[in-house]
């Protein structure tokens, strides 16, 4: 079964504002996330310098032996990006259902402070949800 | 075809009849101006229930104006005289003008014989606004809850009115309600009338 192992977002200077894990798989301290965030800033940011055509955005899709990493950068340099098992379908789609969600939760709270770390109950309702829904559009494959 | 497509031309605009306007905004312009609106009173205050008080007055002065309109627009220039009669207004009439639809519920207090209560189970202001753990009962209905202050007061009906979360059993989120207690006057008045 497809499994998403766990999800962060950076904001525009590659803090990690956003982490959560599924399942045991995959799992990070507090200091290795961090780390995977900044670094996975840059490496997007070296990809696009480096690409052989012009108007490149950034690595979109990292795919290693035991998972792949999809990434969505927003139009305000903030990153979204999934780890997944190998081969997981749908994953761009689910990425712009979060983004759609951190526009409305987020963004529209009067209490959340732009580029600091997230923590709206709204967002981890609904983040929930979409999750739950996803595994259930996999599941009925 | 005659007379199809003819503006009727009034001499004075007075004559003219109100139109309804359009009927509806984007939620995420209104959302995005709420929220403007609450980070803005929150500079300017330094303590939780001064911010509640800022946002309270800021809907006083939109239920003023929501109920002259409403007389107007809806029960040409009358307005309601009795509790009940205003406090359906507010809960239909108003409600739907600016939340396109009517109130989840209006109930009569148990304890308190000059209490009501307008509850909403996901207030539209705030649809999108998680009120973080450490302003404990902050709810950014103070904003509806003036604007109910407002067209009461206005109406002649003055009271106190107050928004609070309520938590529902087999509720992940919290209900809104509205609660409204009416000053001493209104009621001695309502008694005399009968």
């Amino acid at each position: 079964m497809a499994a998403i192992y766990s999800l962060y977002i950076i904001n525009k200077s590659g803090g990690l504002i956003f982490y959560k894990d599924y399942g045991s798989k995959g799992r990070m301290d507090t200091n290795d996330s961090l780390r995977v965030a900044s670094l996975w800033h840059s490496m997007h940011a070296i990809s696009q310098q480096l690409s052989p055509t012009t108007g490149c955005s950034g690595i979109e899709l990292l795919e290693a032996d035991t998972f792949d990493l999809h990434c969505f950068q927003s139009l305000t340099g903030t990153k979204f990006f999934v780890v997944c098992e190998p081969g997981t379908q749908h994953m761009e789609a689910l990425l712009k259902v979060i983004y759609e969600l951190y526009t409305d939760y987020v963004l529209k709270n009067p209490f959340y402070e732009m580029e600091m770390p997230i923590r709206c109950e709204l967002f981890d309702v609904n983040l929930t949800q979409a999750i739950q829904k996803d595994r259930v559009v996999l599941l009925g494959r | 075809m005659i007379g199809v497509g003819k503006i009727k031309q009034y001499s004075n605009v007075l004559d003219k009849p109100l139109s309804k306007g359009k009927q509806e905004v984007s939620l995420s312009a209104f959302a995005f101006l709420f929220s403007e609106l609450v980070q803005y009173n929150q500079t300017q205050v330094d303590n939780i229930a001064e911010l509640e008080r800022r946002l309270e007055d800021a809907g006083y002065a939109v239920g003023a104006r929501v109920l002259e309109l409403l007389c107007h627009r809806d029960k040409g220039n009358r307005r309601e005289t009795r509790l009940l009669g205003i406090l359906s207004f507010v809960h239909s009439t108003v409600w739907k003008v600016l939340f396109g639809k009517v109130a989840d519920s209006l109930e009569k207090g148990t304890e308190h014989e000059d209490e009501y209560m307008i509850s909403e189970k996901e207030l539209l202001v705030n649809k999108f606004i998680s009120t973080p753990k450490d302003m404990g009962t902050f709810n950014c209905g103070a904003f509806v809850a003036g604007i109910v202050r407002g067209v009461l007061d206005s109406a002649g009906f003055p009271a106190v009115v107050t928004a609070h979360f309520v938590p529902m059993e087999g509720q992940q989120r919290p209900r809104t309600t509205i609660l409204i207690k009416f000053a001493e006057e209104v009621l001695q008045r309502e008694a005399r009338l009968g």
